[in-house]
């Protein structure tokens, strides 16, 4: 309470005074926002409460190890520490565009909010990449006495327990030609090439399997795939409508609509609309990464 | 602020107070280092997390201890970004009150919501013969 030394002895609520000292848009902003968070923590909990009603659930190590370019190397946790340091960093871009807007400094204020656009645009590139892998990326499961390629998505996961090698040999039998073919390709012996492997006949095909290095699972629990593609993909489109908003912020002050209007408190509230989208991660990154 | 004379909207009625460059260009930087900083001791604690789950025997104690320990410091990252950086620190007490209580009904809807969760799969476990079967089933091949 910096504002107001004498605090104590003020009599907020006998008029004459504001006792909130605030625009109403900027205030409204941040009720809209308190109620975004009930929607989103809503959302998070419900995730929390089918995942404390299982047995089981994927270990987020597991799920998310993948980096761009870096093929099949186990990287747990790292793409996504890049996403929350794009989204850290452009949260920090936008309270520099706000404070330039304080100054009235024009330049500042499209310096700072171009950097923070690009910011989003960037997480959201990041986010497109993390999904596309998720989805087509196959990993083998075994399901109903035979293994087969699937990938993450709202009707399955790959990510259930790991299958003892013993079992999954029985399973071999009964897989198909192609997921046969996947397997040994994941693993390849030296002198094998994915064009001599299809001409294979899946009896010599299932004696090549790796079934040590393989790690088949079982399938996962359902919910997982619509709880992390609707929590990420809400929190995705409030980036997106972030970004959009920033862009129209971006053209009114080159146009200096708040030059002429002599305050940038539109600058403030698309700030606090991209830092409530910054916070909003903080609990994604903790409910489906961390723990 | 210093520049600002006249206030910007009628329900403003005396000037807000605002920070210096420099007090302001400190608090930014501090700030800044401090998520990050809190960011990287996060990721220690989640790849701690999945190399304790790589053991061979992994104490489930120790896990969500751990667990605990990175939800505290989410919250303090919270903390900082809507203090700082959406200056919920600097406005009137007044107005901070009528954000910060209502969330405190958090507090009630995790707590219920886990435990609703929680007690579901101890009634499956207890009267679903094959839910119980997927605790149990494969108990040697590692996750939680």
């Amino acid at each position: 309470m910096s504002s107001n030394e004498t605090a104590q002895q003020v009599k907020w609520w006998n008029g004459g005074r504001s006792p909130f000292n605030l625009e109403y848009g900027k205030l409204m902003m941040w009720y809209f926002l308190m109620s975004d968070a009930f929607t989103f923590g809503a959302f998070l909990i419900s995730y929390g409460t089918i995942r404390f009603s299982q047995n089981f659930w994927a270990d987020p190590n597991v799920v998310f190890n993948a980096f761009p370019g870096a093929g099949h190397a186990n990287l747990p946790l790292a793409f996504v520490s890049v996403m929350t340091f794009i989204l850290i960093i452009s949260s920090v871009t936008m309270v520099l565009a706000v404070h330039a807007g304080h100054k009235g400094d024009r330049n500042g204020v499209i310096k700072w909010m171009l950097w923070t656009i690009l910011g989003g645009v960037a997480f959201l590139l990041c986010q497109a990449w993390e999904w596309h892998h998720l989805i087509t990326g196959a990993h083998p499961v075994l399901a109903e006495g035979k293994i087969e390629m699937i990938g993450q998505t709202m009707g399955g996961n790959p990510w259930g327990r790991l299958v003892d090698p013993a079992d999954a040999q029985h399973a071999l039998a009964a897989s198909s030609h192609e997921t046969l073919v996947d397997l040994v390709h994941e693993y390849p012996k030296p002198g094998t090439n994915l064009a001599g492997l299809e001409k294979m006949d899946t009896q010599q095909l299932a004696g090549m399997v790796d079934l040590e290095h393989a790690h088949i699972r079982t399938k996962g629990p359902i919910a997982f795939g619509g709880y992390f593609f609707g929590i990420t993909g809400f929190h995705g489109f409030h980036v997106f409508s972030g970004v959009i908003i920033n862009i129209v912020m971006l053209i009114m002050t080159a146009r200096g609509v708040f030059d002429r209007r002599g305050h940038y408190l539109m600058i403030e509230k698309a700030g606090l609309y991209w830092h409530f989208v910054d916070l909003v991660w903080v609990f994604v990154f903790l409910c489906f990464y961390l723990i | 602020m210093e520049h600002q004379q006249k206030p910007v909207s009628p329900e403003m009625t005396f000037p807000q107070h605002h920070h210096s460059d420099d007090e302001f260009k400190k608090r930014v930087r501090k700030t800044t280092i401090l998520l990050s900083v809190i960011t990287v001791i996060e990721l220690g604690i989640g790849l701690t997390i999945y190399n304790i789950h790589k053991g061979p025997d992994p104490s489930h104690l120790l896990v969500l201890m751990f667990k605990g320990m990175v939800c505290i410091l989410t919250l303090a990252k919270a903390y900082y970004i809507v203090s700082v950086f959406m200056h919920l620190g600097d406005e009137i007490r007044n107005m901070i009150m009528s954000v910060v209580v209502p969330l405190l009904l958090f507090i009630w809807f995790i707590a219920a919501f886990l435990w609703d969760g929680d007690s579901y799969k101890n009634l499956r476990n207890s009267y679903d013969k094959h839910f119980e079967e997927q605790k149990t089933e494969k108990k040697s091949s590692g996750g939680h």
